[in-house]
């Protein structure tokens, strides 16, 4: 068993940070030069032919930088339903992507080309009108398409579901981001921030509430990353896994952003400082897809009804709730 | 990054499995919890065989009788320990608090005298930390020792002492400079639970039970030999004995709160959930996961960097809360009949009993509002409050 992330993997992280950092807005080529957009791509189709766990540590990044381009549109919704020749276009940086996989669809502003679900099988979209609406968080557009018609044929419908986990874990990943900003926003306040003559980290009624949102995002960040290991091999507990770390993820992001806010007062409150964008964000994970009241009622469903055996964890526990003392 | 065990933990794991379905006496298995589970000689008898069996001690160098393995051993074992619903060794003290810290700290001769008996339960150990006055504020213990020919003579009272019913040794922290305020003029020693002067009175609690107790000195005479670490050096050596309790608590407790949702889950589909009660049961698996992965994930940083991660310090933090959590919702499950206890009530009572006990686990080991300061200003760098 090994949870932690390789020399590269850190590498890759340090090196995102920076460079999303000094380049808040970069454009889909310069993703591709980046290499990020073939992460998960084989290499003869001119990916790295690396893992969703790298793709992990960049969603987590992303978030944190609150990215507003096409990236979680192809990589997460969209790759999974893409052929070798496609897979390639994506990973030079010729072609982004959406799916529209909802009435209301992200990354429309800015992808490429647009493919929808439709009978048995997912389908490119040709023709077709893109109306961007306005978004509570404005760094994740959406919008809707009217018209068009199918055109070629993508993959089987059926691989909606690995797109589903798939962008459940990437959204999780994301929240993560948003979270770890965020407290960080108010680790550092709390640190400068005097009132009654003394930091206000010195107050636990100001330092415990932040212990709590450290623990929040730290036990959503397990399942995540669980979620993510889970997406790059395959693994049985992988529906799951990426509804937990979505449930999870994205209610500890929304309120490790109001402990911040709070924590921060007035200037929290502020159009000015960032923490309001990434509130709007870890509301807009949250609402995106399903919510986490439905993936709550699918975990009870597999939990209440389902065969223990399916379990993950102390898989083979004898359940007995009959026992005396 | 790679979930799954190693060929090498799975060979641990199954052979781990094979022991315990095959020698966990029926008598044993899925107690209740409670105190008087380890009163009688089948506790001895059962953590005598795990001795045996070489899984006492795992990670503790084989120089002293351990396995020498490594912690992902020790998490295994835990886990399958759970999973089985078998008792724990009797030595919980000496195994996770007194041993590493005698290891630690310990003279040669000490640990020459002490380690084997620990993990051949041949010998039991209490802790005498808290006092009436001294809770969360350990630093202000009182407990005195004093110097006398050779001698440290203890006077004074400790409490919520478990396993000092049955103990022979303590690792008591004292106050040797009388003079001394707070950390400074502490002094750590370990006393011989039958010396004449010790007294032992056991503290009912909530449940009914006594799972521990009050320990009285009244002119316990203690050798010079039974110093452990330095006089006025006695808060550093506590503080080992902390960060062991708190460290090596983690796996356990992940298991056991595993076992307790599942038996909530066995519970829910025994008695029926409705829509909102299916929530929270999804809720605590959930939680019950992320606590598992986050103890891996501080594992794993133990096993590269020889530190845990900074994220193990919430384990104990985050079970007892949802400790509590699941007891409660499974007493919600039973409607009515959560008024009833012991045999008149379903299951034998077990929900009742684990509830009522749950309340101390926010309390014991580090209440929460301590655990909480600690994350806030080790784990976060906020300022000290204090």
């Amino acid at each position: 068993m090994d949870f932690t992330f390789t020399p590269e993997q850190d590498t890759l992280r340090e090196q995102a940070r920076e460079f999303l950092s000094a380049n808040p807005e970069p454009s889909w080529t310069q993703l591709a030069e980046l290499g990020w957009t073939g992460v998960s791509v084989a290499e003869e189709e001119g990916g790295a032919g690396l893992t969703f766990v790298e793709e992990a540590v960049l969603f987590e990044e992303l978030g944190r930088a609150l990215y507003r381009g096409p990236y979680f549109s192809t990589i997460a919704l969209t790759l999974p339903a893409l052929a070798d020749d496609l897979r390639a276009e994506v990973a030079s940086g010729a072609t982004s992507w959406t799916l529209a996989l909802g009435p209301l669809v992200a990354g429309l502003d800015s992808a490429d080309r647009i493919a929808i679900v439709g009978g048995d099988g997912i389908f490119e979209l040709e023709g077709g009108e893109r109306e961007i609406l306005t978004t509570n968080d404005e760094s994740r557009p959406l919008g809707v398409v009217r018209g068009g018609d199918p055109g070629r044929r993508l993959a089987d419908a059926s691989v909606v579901v690995e797109i589903e986990t798939r962008s459940q874990a990437a959204l999780a990943l994301e929240a993560c981001g948003v979270a770890r900003r965020a407290l960080e926003h108010a680790i550092e306040y709390a640190s400068t921030r005097e009132q009654f003559g003394k930091k206000i980290g010195v107050y636990q009624a100001v330092s415990h509430p932040l212990a709590d949102a450290y623990t929040r995002l730290e036990l959503s960040r397990s399942l995540a990353l669980w979620a993510a290991w889970c997406v790059a091999t395959g693994d049985p507990q992988t529906r799951l896994a990426a509804a937990a770390a979505k449930s999870s993820a994205a209610e500890s992001a929304v309120a490790v952003c109001e402990t911040s806010i709070q924590v921060l007062g007035g200037i929290g409150f502020t159009w000015e400082h960032e923490l309001h964008r990434l509130y709007k964000r870890a509301l807009g994970i949250a609402s995106f897809g399903a919510s986490g009241t439905r993936l709550r009622a699918e975990i009870a469903a597999s939990l209440l009804n389902g065969s223990t055996s399916q379990l993950p964890g102390l898989s083979q526990v004898p359940v007995s709730a009959t026992q005396g003392g | 990054m790679d979930l799954r065990d190693t060929p090498e933990e799975a060979a641990f794991r199954a052979e781990l499995r094979a022991w315990l379905e095959e020698n966990i006496p029926e008598g044993l298995r899925a107690h209740r919890g409670g105190a008087a589970r380890f009163d009688g000689p089948e506790m001895r008898a059962w953590s005598r065989a795990l001795h045996d069996a070489g899984y006492a001690g795992l990670t503790w160098p084989e120089e002293y009788g351990g396995g020498g393995a490594p912690y992902t051993h020790q998490a295994i074992f835990l886990e399958e320990m759970a999973r089985a619903e078998a008792p724990p060794h009797i030595g919980v003290i000496g195994l996770g608090m007194a041993g590493p810290t005698i290891m630690a700290h310990g003279t040669e001769e000490q640990k020459a005298r002490h380690l084997a008996p620990i993990l051949s339960a041949d010998e039991i150990w209490c802790q005498g930390f808290s006092e009436p006055g001294a809770g969360s504020d350990l630093a202000g213990v009182r407990t005195s020792a004093r110097r006398e020919n050779g001698h440290f003579v203890i006077d004074g009272q400790k409490v919520w002492s478990s396993f000092a019913h049955l103990a022979d040794w303590c690792i008591l922290l004292t106050r040797s400079d009388p003079d001394s305020a707070r950390h400074a003029g502490l002094t750590y020693l370990i006393v011989d639970m039958h010396a004449p002067g010790v007294e032992v009175r056991p503290l009912t609690q909530i449940t009914g039970e006594a799972e521990f107790n009050e320990i009285f000195f009244t002119g316990v005479r203690v050798p010079a030999e039974n110093l452990l670490g330095e006089v006025g050096g006695g808060w550093q050596v506590a503080m080992t004995t902390l960060l062991h309790e708190r460290g090596t608590l983690g796996f356990a407790l992940q298991a056991a709160l595993e076992v307790q949702v599942r038996k909530l889950i066995a519970l829910a589909r025994d008695r029926g959930a409705d829509q909102l009660q299916r929530d929270e049961i999804a809720r605590e698996w959930i939680e019950a996961q992320a606590v598992r992965f986050t103890n891996y994930r501080s594992l794993s940083a133990l096993m590269k960097t020889g530190m845990p991660g900074p994220e193990g310090s919430i384990s104990k933090l985050v079970w007892s809360e949802a400790n509590q959590r699941v007891t409660k919702l499974a007493l919600e499950l039973l409607g009515p009949d959560a008024a009833l206890a012991d045999g008149n009530a379903p299951y034998g009572g077990y929900w009742q009993h684990q509830q009522l006990r749950s309340r101390g686990n926010t309390i014991e080991a580090g209440t929460s509002e301590v655990l909480r300061s600690i994350i806030a200003e080790r784990v976060l760098g906020l300022p000290k409050s204090r």
